[in-house]
């Protein structure tokens, strides 16, 4: 194995980037980042009339957490607000092929998530009961149960297990061209490759006045900015001055050769990170917690994660150790203290609009996340989610703790 | 016919698969491995990456020479997990998985 990862391709070695249109001088809205977050919220916006929406992408589309993840949709949380934000988004996954026409590949096989002590057993019993309280279908099970869903199972040493039929998988990167598409066909327009450099601030003696946000490919001016850059979101905003407490963590995982469809359920252990479910295409993907990494936004794959996953996956499935792994790859999460998002306006920034911390559910909650924010933009009562996850809630430690949390 | 043209032979990918994708403006090695499917199976692009870049040189007018492939994904070889989960696997891994030897990567993942 090569001790370093090849360095980065140059985007300007390809032709897409030169034969883009120069950038328009002006849009109401730019988008910064061009992951599942910003086309939410582009389409959402254009579906909505307010579709003169510039989307700035640095790389190609699906380069971020967004074309790197395990495609895992879930209602299972610890609190309603997530629960119910959720069953929303599911409902609008469900209709995304009709509303995008493009397949996503949604198989609803459920959520099965193993707990080893008893402590673990109560979290799940109290989170299934708020569940379905909710309306949501989650059942806590014996071990015995577990394995009727999933006999591959080694289930010896769990206390418990909780299972929602209704969660599931989808295939991530049909999402951003859906998303992509349906914007620009209302009129947005995305630039891939177009890196955001510097922004400045509406001119002080012009309240009205508008950002100009500069790029690799050169400048242009927005009444409004949304900062969707997922893990590198802290480096938009410190271009206006502001300081994110999101922090970048770099999760591993990996693919293996294609098996014959036997698991329905997306299986998680808790405490652990580990989670792995089998694709449309046979494969069993997933991933599991390395503990103590440092801040990085370094994607580089580590034989660390190999060997640590593969003994997790050995001892929960014995015949796994027969399967080969066939790739593994890496991408940030967008890490908060309390488990939620952070979004809305910065103090005393108007107009620059944040929509970043998604952790590792940015992909299951960018349906809905992305209904809201367009309904408020475009001149919308704000939901409930813009008054509780601001940024401002860090500094006044209001914080609204989200304990369900894989890895 | 020239639906029938396999390129990446894992995945079944076709000529035509390849064509439409550029048709959609997709252009960089990276964005047509993904919106095709290519390169992502067991070869893991062994047999087929330089067949696309030739295409891609082919169709849009670039320098074969300034194409660069996409991203390597370890493990080169197919590996059994039983191998990875066997004793003696993490003395393999130290001095590889410095966080420093790869913090300079950025999206190189
Ligand atoms: C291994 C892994 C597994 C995951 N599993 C799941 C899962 O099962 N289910 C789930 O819901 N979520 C999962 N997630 C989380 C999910 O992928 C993210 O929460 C989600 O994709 C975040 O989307 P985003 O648009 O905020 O960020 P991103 O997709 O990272 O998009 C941000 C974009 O901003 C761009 N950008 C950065 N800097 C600049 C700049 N200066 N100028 C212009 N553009 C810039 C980047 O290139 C990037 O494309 C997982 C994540 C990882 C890493």
């Amino acid at each position: 194995m090569a001790p370093r990862d090849p360095p980065p391709p140059t985007p300007t070695a390809t032709p897409g980037p030169a034969e883009q249109p120069a950038l328009p001088a002006r849009a109401e809205t730019v988008v910064i980042g061009g992951g599942v977050i910003g086309l939410a919220i582009a389409w959402n916006l254009a579906r909505l009339g307010k579709s003169d929406i510039v989307i700035l992408e640095r790389s190609y589309l699906a380069a971020g957490a967004s074309g790197r993840n395990g495609g895992g949709i879930r209602q299972q949380w610890s609190t309603e607000l997530n629960i119910r934000l959720m069953q929303e988004s599911v409902a609008l996954v469900k209709r995304f092929t009709a509303d995008l026409g493009i397949n996503v590949w949604l198989r609803q096989g459920g959520y099965l998530f193993l707990a080893r002590t008893d402590t673990e057993r109560g979290f799940l019993e109290q989170n299934a009961a708020l569940q379905q309280r909710c309306g949501v279908g989650t059942r806590v099970l014996t071990p015995a149960e577990a394995n009727e869903i999933v006999p591959e199972l080694d289930v010896s040493g769990f206390a418990a297990a909780a299972y929602n039929p209704s969660d599931g998988i989808l295939f991530p990167w049909p999402f951003l061209w859906g998303y992509a598409d349906g914007a620009v066909k209302l009129g947005a327009r995305l630039h891939c490759f177009t890196d955001v450099t510097a922004i400045d601030r509406p001119p002080a003696n012009d309240a009205a006045g508008d950002f100009t946000v500069h790029t690799s490919r050169g400048a242009i001016r927005a009444h409004r900015v949304i900062n969707a850059a997922g893990a590198w979101s802290p480096e938009i905003a410190r271009l206006v001055g502001v300081e994110l407490p999101d922090r970048p963590v770099r999760h591993e995982i990996l693919s293996t050769e294609p098996l014959k469809p036997f698991l329905r359920p997306m299986v998680s252990v808790l405490g652990t990170g580990l989670y792995f479910s089998q694709s449309m295409r046979g494969e069993i993907v997933g991933g599991v917690s390395i503990h103590g990494d440092r801040h990085t936004l370094a994607m580089g794959s580590r034989l660390k994660f190999l060997t640590t996953m593969a003994r997790a996956l050995c001892e929960l499935v014995p015949q796994f150790g027969e399967v080969q792994v066939l790739r593994q790859w890496a991408g940030p999460y967008d890490v908060t203290v309390d488990g939620n998002p952070i979004l809305g306006e910065p103090p005393g920034l108007p107009r620059f609009y944040l929509c970043c911390g998604f952790m590792g559910h940015g992909f299951m909650m960018a349906p809905v996340i992305g209904k809201y924010y367009g309904e408020w933009l475009a001149g919308g009562k704000p939901h409930e989610i813009f008054d509780k996850w601001t940024l401002a809630r860090f500094a006044s430690g209001q914080l609204a703790k989200e304990t369900f949390i894989i890895g | 016919m020239s639906g029938k043209v396999i390129v990446c032979r894992c995945e079944d990918v076709t000529l035509h698969d390849v064509e439409h994708t550029l048709a959609r403006g997709y252009r960089d090695i990276e964005e047509v491995k993904r919106y095709t499917g290519f390169g992502t199976g067991p070869c893991q692009g062994k047999e087929c990456l330089r067949v696309v870049a030739c295409l891609l040189a082919e169709r849009t007018g670039v320098a074969p020479s300034a194409i660069a492939p996409f991203t390597t994904r370890p493990p080169i070889a197919s590996v059994p997990l039983r191998l990875l989960a066997g004793p003696g696997a993490e003395d393999l891994t130290s001095a590889r998985d410095d966080d420093a030897t790869d913090e300079d990567h950025g999206m190189a993942g």
